[in-house]
């Protein structure tokens, strides 16, 4: 049997969907559309069913694409998810509202339970609510209290669902003679949700007694702070830069680890393997792909438990208020604006966490502007160029030109997100318009099994989803970068020279790794890609950086330090700053200078030069399209502003 | 004195008299913004939009130029 969860935003339904599920729930999708399928077991005497977890939605006609699945599942009865039977979620504190979606299910006929859930806070709002006079406005229908955040009530709702019986053919409508509107007649809607709510009012005169609390509530008096135009603002930053000391300084520990983990996994296998291709492939190939998806997990693991907290709290609707009105001149949104800020951890989670965003289109935007923000993972590519092209001195006496550059780099990613996303606005059409009405709900103290049942979906998804995608695409790379047409060849050859015969051991494993990778498909291909970035300062080998790195950014110096031969061992950079100093073209001058250095630079924070995030995207738009389109002009930018600033500088 | 929400100063009661007919007509009325409701105007975001409202003891945001369809007396 199926079980729909359904009922408002902000009515603690996702608190209800956890306590009958607990921990026996999965993320999918529902048939034929992008919408996240939240679906879980409850078992009632025994027998399990699956309970589904609609988006919560204020009535069954749709605001956004996303909601319509809603109307679509509820007004199919041949639709392959028709519930059976529904759990609906209302907050026992505003039932006016609730109750406008509520008798809508009413007069489907699909039996139905009636949880009125926060009771708690119905009462110290003085709220009164008589269950008789409730049961008689809507006869044959149980109503149970419940109070999810604390675990309350899971006993009655299981209890009445046992005992739910099918909706007799004589049963009046709330709304008599009524049949569903179509989903685009919205004067017709609007006319239905004016009758139904004249007859709710009415019937509610006899069902609550309110009495008005005394004073300012403390929920009036916290925004009064949150949302003043100084403090709110500064708070605003204050919470985000906490969030991110918190993601920089300890999702570093676990990611090395995964790192150390991994590697000697990969170190272990090449030695128990039988020595050849199939060890390669495990030691070299899919090990290091599957920890390259693995290492991403601590970043979105803490992004998540963040976001989770804000979203529980409700202070996440007020950085909305805060920051709508800034965003929408670019075609963006006031939820856009947690995903951007994410995105200076990590694109990945920035775009996960794009789903509060209802319109589509302000959603599409904010995905594909969101790798523009400069990313922790080029950190690295930065720092190592700018200590090799940018003189240690300061401006004016105290601006450090170093750190200035590093400033420049992450503000020209911001600009440009914000007019991309202006472009964007005008070229991506949609009938749909943007709109807020938005709920600003009570401050409440995070349940934290709710955010740690948010936080291990997240992950999940992340592995499951893009996790293929990702593994897939290291393997491809390590097969063009292992493999070459004449790579036997070289090796001989380089074996065999006098100077390679008087190196030490650990000298020449280092050089035949460079000739190995000189000589391999992505040798080619960046030999063969020279003409085309010579104009912005390269040479092949930075070349063959730029196809490795698109496993992710900071792969660069790693393989710089390959094809330069140069010990690299992460931590300090020296040894191949001081080798990249005396690289030479064929005509003698050196291939970094303060151009080629800047227009890489420059490259980088323009360039999708990241496989995880295409899979991603590919992920949340549910076709390549969308990831394809990104990839192009991303890299179309990236290459127009690195030639600019070569030309400009040199 | 009839007006239109966007040009409520804050912390007034007012009622609702009409709600323009506009694409969202349908989902402001799902909210609870109906004739005969009164409302009170709470706060307002930096730069003046959008701006909070009470409605039967909940907070609803709305942006300026999705109050200009509803029409309040005081």
């Amino acid at each position: 049997m199926k079980i729909a969860l359904l009922g408002n935003p902000n009515t603690g339904k996702s608190s209800v969907f956890n306590l009958l599920t607990g921990l026996r729930q999965q993320v999918g999708n529902f048939p034929g559309v992008t919408v996240d399928k939240r679906s879980g077991v409850v078992s009632i005497g025994e027998v399990p069913h699956e309970l589904i977890d609609f988006p919560g939605t204020y009535s069954i006609y749709p605001r956004s694409k996303d909601e319509s699945v809603v109307f679509d599942v509820l007004s199919n009865r041949a639709h392959s998810q028709h519930p059976d039977q529904i759990v609906f979620v209302a907050d026992a504190s505003n039932l006016q509202r609730n109750l406008l979606f509520f008798s809508q299910i009413y007069d489907l006929g699909i039996p139905c339970v009636l949880v009125l859930n926060m009771w708690d806070l119905a009462q110290r709002k003085g709220i009164a609510i008589s269950m008789e006079e409730l049961s008689n406005l809507f006869p044959n229908v149980p109503i149970v209290q419940s109070n999810a955040r604390v675990g309350l009530g899971k006993d009655r709702i299981l209890k009445a669902l046992a005992e739910l019986k099918e909706v007799s053919s004589e049963r009046l409508s709330f709304l008599p003679g009524h049949l569903l509107c179509e989903i685009a007649d919205v004067q017709a809607q609007k006319l239905e949700a004016e009758q139904r709510l004249k007859l709710i009012k009415e019937g509610l005169k006899k069902v609550v007694q309110t009495k008005a609390p005394d004073g300012e509530s403390i929920s009036r008096k916290i925004d009064r702070i949150l949302v003043h135009p100084f403090w709110g603002y500064l708070i605003f930053a204050f919470v985000l830069l906490t969030i991110f000391q918190f993601i920089f300084s300890f999702a570093n520990a676990p990611m090395n680890w995964i790192d150390a983990l991994f590697s000697n996994l990969s170190n272990w296998s090449s030695h128990t393997v039988t020595p050849g291709l199939v060890n390669d492939l495990i030691s070299q190939g899919i090990i290091p792909g599957i920890g390259g998806v693995v290492v991403f997990v601590p970043q979105i693991a803490m992004l998540f438990f963040f976001i989770s907290i804000l979203e529980e709290s409700g202070y996440l609707s007020r950085v909305v208020f805060i920051m709508d009105r800034l965003m929408r001149p670019f075609g963006l949104n006031g939820k856009s604006v947690v995903p951007l800020m994410s995105s200076v951890a990590c694109a990945i989670p920035g775009i996960m966490a794009t789903r509060t965003i209802s319109n589509w289109k302000e959603r599409l935007i904010t995905i594909l502007v969101a790798p523009f923000m400069s990313c922790s993972a080029r950190i690295p590519v930065y720092t190592l160029l700018i200590s090799l092209v940018i003189p240690k001195t300061y401006l004016f006496g105290f601006l450090n030109l170093q750190g200035l550059v590093l400033f420049g780099l992450y503000s020209l990613g911001i600009i440009f997100a914000l007019l991309v996303s202006f472009l964007l606005k005008l070229f991506i059409k949609q009938k749909e318009k943007g709109f807020l009405l938005l709920e600003l709900p009570d401050y409440k103290n995070p349940r934290w099994g709710n955010v740690f049942i948010n936080v291990l979906e997240k992950v999940k998804m992340f592995i499951l989803d893009a996790g293929k995608i990702i593994l897939a695409i290291s393997i491809i790379l390590w097969f063009l970068a292992s493999f070459g047409p004449d790579m036997e060849g070289a090796a001989h050859g380089l074996s065999k020279t006098r100077s390679y015969q008087s190196m030490s051991k650990k000298e020449q494993s280092i050089a035949m790794d460079a000739c190995k990778l000189s000589n391999s498909y992505i040798g080619m291909i960046g030999k063969g890609m020279e003409p085309i970035i010579a104009p912005l300062g390269y040479d092949w080998k930075i070349g063959i950086s730029l196809i490795t790195s698109f496993a992710a950014r900071e792969v660069f110096v790693g393989s710089l330090a390959t094809i330069y031969a140069v010990q690299d061992d992460g931590e300090d950079q020296r040894l191949l700053i001081d080798r990249m100093r005396t690289e030479k073209k064929a005509d003698g001058s050196p291939v970094f200078t303060l151009a080629s250095g800047v227009s890489l630079m420059v490259f980088y924070v323009f360039a999708m030069q990241c496989m995880a995030t295409l899979a991603v995207v590919k992920r949340e738009t549910n076709s390549w399209k969308w990831p394809l389109i990104q990839l192009v002009f991303m890299g179309v930018l990236a290459y127009v502003a690195a030639w600019t600033s070569f030309v400009v500088l040199s | 004195m009839l007006n239109t929400l966007d040009h409520i100063e804050l912390q007034q009661a007012v009622e609702i008299v009409s709600v323009d007919h506009s694409p969202i007509s349908s989902k402001l009325t799902e909210m609870g913004l109906v004739s005969g409701q009164v409302i009170k105007t709470l706060f307002k975001a930096p730069f003046g939009d959008p701006i909070a409202i009470e409605l039967n003891g909940s907070v609803l945001s709305l942006r300026i130029e999705e109050a200009q369809f509803i029409e309040v007396k005081a």
